[in-house]
C-alpha cells in the first residue's frame, strides 16, 4: 500500500542567467526637459505677471501640494489612512507662530524646529495606529482632527499675546509669521514656497526610491511578508507618520507667513475628508498627483469665484471624482493624463502620417498589462 | 539544525499543535500532511508570527522564541507564504533587494547577492522587471529568491509547487535540492506533491490534526500505513 506518485521528475532545471541591469523605470528626457522649463515659468514668471490674488492663491496651492503629498505618502505608500492631515496643517502653523514670537529665529530654522515639534507629534499619533488599520485608524485621526479644531477655536493662533499660548483677546487681529527677508513680497514668498516645497518633493522622492519606500512598499501589500524579509513593521511606519508629519507641519508654518496670517476657521475638521478625496482624485501614489491635488483643493474654487459660484459645488464634484478615481483611473489624473495624452497624440500622428503612424501608437500608447 | 521540543500551540478552544517533539537535521526536510494538520502554524510559529502556548524551539542552538520576527530575519530565518506575497510596486530586482538589505546583507556585495539569488532561484525574466507584470509562476520564484538572497540560515518553503504545471514542477524542485548546496541553508518544504517532496527531500515529518504522526526517510515515511490513512481517512486499498 502506498501513496499513489505522478511520473517521477528527472530533468534539472534550466537555469538561465538573470542577465541585464537592474535598470531603473525608462524616462522620457523629453518630458523632464519640458517639466523643467515648465516650472521655471512659474517661478519667474508667475509673480510679475499675475494679481496679488492669483499669486497668493498659487501660494496656498502649492502649500497645499506639500499637504497632499503628505497624506500620499501615508495612504499611497504605507496603506495608512489619516484624516488628521488638515489639523497637522493648522498644528504645524501654530507651532511656527508661536515659536516666531518666541524666539525671533531664522525663518528655515523656525521650520526646521516646526518639522521636528510634528515629526514628535505624527510619532505619537502612529503609536496607537500600530494596532489600527483602514476604518479604525481613519475613524480616530477624523476625531483627533476634530479636537484640534476645537482647541484651536478656543486657544487661537499666537498673535504676540504672553502666556504659554501666546494670544491676546484684545489685539484681534492675525500676526502672520515673519517672512525671510529675502521673500518679503508675496511674489518673492511664492519663489520661496516652490522651491522649499520642490525640496519636500525631493526628501520624499528620496525616501521612496530608497530603502524606506522598499519597506512602505512590502508593508503596504502585506505586513507577514515584510516581517519575513526582515523588516521592522513598527518602526517603519512610525518613520512614515514621522515624515509625513513633518512635511505636513513645515506646510503649515509656510501657510502662517502667508498673507493674512492664520485663523481658526481656516482649518474645519471636514477639510480632512476632502484632502483625502482630492487626494484619490490627483493620484495617490505618484508626487504629480499631489501636485493636481494642491491645485484641485485651492486653484479650482479661486477659479469658480471669480465666476460668482460657490465652491461648496465642488463637494460634489469631487465626490462624483472620487466615484470616478475608484472606478475607473485607480491611478488618478497623474496616472492618466500621461496615458490620455500618448493616445491623443497617437491618434493625432495616425491622422498626419497614415497607417506608418499605427506602430508608433501601439509602442507607446500601451498600457501597461496588470 | 532545528530542534522543536514539546511544542504546543492554541488558538482559543482549538489546539492546531498538540506536544510536538521535532529534529529537522539538515539539507531539505519534508513536512506533509493533510489540510489543517498545523504545517502553516508551524511555519508561522518559526517565523515569529504565532506565539506558542508551550514549547522550545532552537535552531543551530539559537533559542528562537526570544526574537521578534524581523530579528528572525535578520538572523537566517527566511520563508514563502501559501499564497504568494510578492510585492508587486517593486520590480524583481526590489524585491529580492529588499530582503538583503534589511538583514544586514552588505551594500557593496548588494548586485551581486541579489543576481546569485535570482539565477538560483531560476529566474529568466529581466530583474527590472515589475512583479505586477508577472505570472504566478514567476512569482513564486521572485519568493524564492527572497527567501535565499544573503545569508539564509533556515529556509521555510510553503506549497511553493500549489498551482503549477508539472514541468515547471520539475524545475523547482531542482532548485529546492540546489538551496542547501548553494546557501548551506536547512530547507523545509511543506506541499501536497508527493513526487515533489520524494524528490527533494531525505528527511519527512508527517502531521495530523496537530500531531506528529511519523518522521523518517521520505520513502519509508510515504509508505507508512498511518500516513496514507492519514491522507485518504481509510486503512484501505488505494
Amino acid at each position: 500500500m502506498s501513496i499513489s506518485f505522478r511520473g517521477q521528475p528527472t530533468a534539472a532545471a534550466e537555469t538561465v542567467s538573470a542577465g541585464g541591469r537592474p535598470a531603473r523605470p525608462a524616462r522620457n528626457p523629453l518630458g523632464a526637459l519640458v517639466t523643467a522649463a515648465f516650472v521655471a515659468v512659474v517661478l519667474v514668471a508667475a509673480p510679475q505677471v499675475l494679481s496679488d490674488f492669483w499669486v497668493q492663491t498659487l501660494t496656498s496651492a502649492v502649500i497645499y501640494a506639500a499637504v497632499a503629498l503628505g497624506l500620499g505618502l501615508l495612504f499611497g505608500r504605507v496603506g495608512l489612512i489619516s484624516l488628521g492631515q488638515i489639523a497637522m496643517l493648522a498644528l504645524g502653523g501654530w507651532t511656527a507662530l508661536r515659536l516666531g514670537q518666541e524666539l525671533a529665529a531664522p525663518f528655515p530654522v523656525t521650520l526646521l524646529l516646526t518639522a521636528g515639534i510634528a515629526a514628535l507629534a505624527g510619532v505619537l499619533i502612529g503609536l496607537p495606529a500600530l494596532r489600527l488599520s483602514g476604518l479604525h485608524l481613519a475613524l480616530v485621526t477624523l476625531m483627533g482632527a476634530a479636537a484640534v479644531t476645537v482647541a484651536l477655536a478656543n486657544i487661537n493662533f499666537p498673535n504676540g499675546g504672553g502666556g504659554f499660548f501666546g494670544y491676546n483677546p484684545v489685539n484681534s487681529g492675525t500676526v502672520p509669521l515673519a517672512r525671510p527677508a529675502l521673500a518679503g513680497s508675496d511674489g518673492a514668498y511664492l519663489r520661496y514656497v516652490i522651491a522649499a516645497v520642490a525640496l519636500l518633493f525631493l526628501i520624499s522622492y528620496l525616501h521612496v526610491r530608497g530603502r524606506p519606500g522598499r519597506a512602505w512598499a512590502a508593508i503596504r501589500q502585506s505586513e507577514p511578508a515584510a516581517t519575513a524579509a526582515g523588516i521592522n513593521v513598527t518602526l517603519y511606519k512610525l518613520w512614515a507618520f514621522a515624515l509625513a508629519s513633518a512635511i505636513t507641519g513645515v506646510a503649515g508654518g509656510l501657510l502662517a507667513a502667508s498673507a493674512g496670517g492664520l485663523t481658526a476657521y481656516q482649518f474645519p475638521t471636514q477639510d480632512s475628508i476632502t484632502l483625502l478625496a482630492v487626494v484619490l482624485i490627483g493620484g495617490m501614489y505618484s508626487f504629480w498627483g499631489a501636485i493636481a491635488a494642491g491645485f484641485l483643493v485651492m486653484i479650482v474654487p479661486a477659479i469658480l469665484q471669480q465666476f460668482g459660484i460657490s465652491s461648496d459645488v465642488l463637494l460634489i464634484v469631487f465626490g462624483a471624482g472620487v466615484m470616478q478615481s475608484l472606478l475607473a483611473t485607480p491611478d488618478g489624473i497623474a496616472g492618466q493624463l500621461p496615458k490620455d495624452l500618448r493616445r491623443l497624440s497617437a491618434r493625432l500622428g495616425r491622422g498626419r502620417t497614415g497607417p506608418a503612424g499605427a506602430g508608433e501608437a501601439g509602442r507607446t500608447g500601451g498600457e501597461v498589462p496588470r | 539544525m532545528i530542534e522543536i521540543e514539546g511544542l504546543t500551540v492554541r488558538f482559543g478552544g482549538v489546539t492546531p499543535i498538540r506536544d510536538m517533539n521535532l529534529v529537522f537535521p539538515a539539507g531539505v526536510c519534508g513536512l506533509i500532511g493533510p489540510n489543517g494538520a498545523g504545517k502553516t502554524t508551524f511555519f508561522n510559529v518559526l517565523s515569529g508570527f504565532v506565539r506558542p502556548a508551550e514549547g522550545q524551539l532552537r535552531a543551530f542552538g539559537q533559542d528562537l522564541l526570544r526574537m521578534p520576527g524581523y530579528r528572525r530575519a535578520r538572523w537566517g530565518m527566511r520563508r514563502t507564504f501559501q499564497t504568494e506575497q510578492a510585492i508587486e510596486r517593486l520590480s524583481v530586482y526590489e524585491n529580492v533587494a529588499m530582503v538583503h538589505e534589511h538583514t544586514g546583507g552588505r551594500r557593496s556585495k548588494r548586485r551581486a547577492d541579489v543576481l546569485t539569488a535570482l539565477e538560483l532561484a531560476g529566474l529568466d525574466v529581466a530583474p527590472a522587471q515589475s512583479v505586477a507584470a508577472l505570472g504566478s509562476r514567476d512569482r513564486r520564484l521572485v519568493e524564492v529568491a527572497r527567501a535565499v538572497v544573503g545569508a539564509p540560515r533556515v529556509v521555510l518553503l510553503d506549497e511553493p509547487a500549489a498551482g503549477l504545471p508539472d514541468e515547471d514542477t520539475v524545475r523547482l524542485s531542482a532548485v529546492i535540492r540546489r538551496i542547501p548546496e548553494e546557501t548551506g541553508a536547512l530547507t523545509i518544504l511543506v506541499d501536497h506533491d508527493m513526487s515533489l517532496v520524494s524528490d527533494c527531500c531525505e528527511v519527512t515529518a508527517v502531521l495530523d490534526f496537530g500531531e506528529l504522526i511519523t518522521v523518517g526517510p521520505t520513502h519509508e515515511v510515504l509508505r507508512d500505513e498511518r500516513v496514507v490513512r492519514a491522507y485518504l481517512g481509510t486503512g484501505e486499498e488505494s
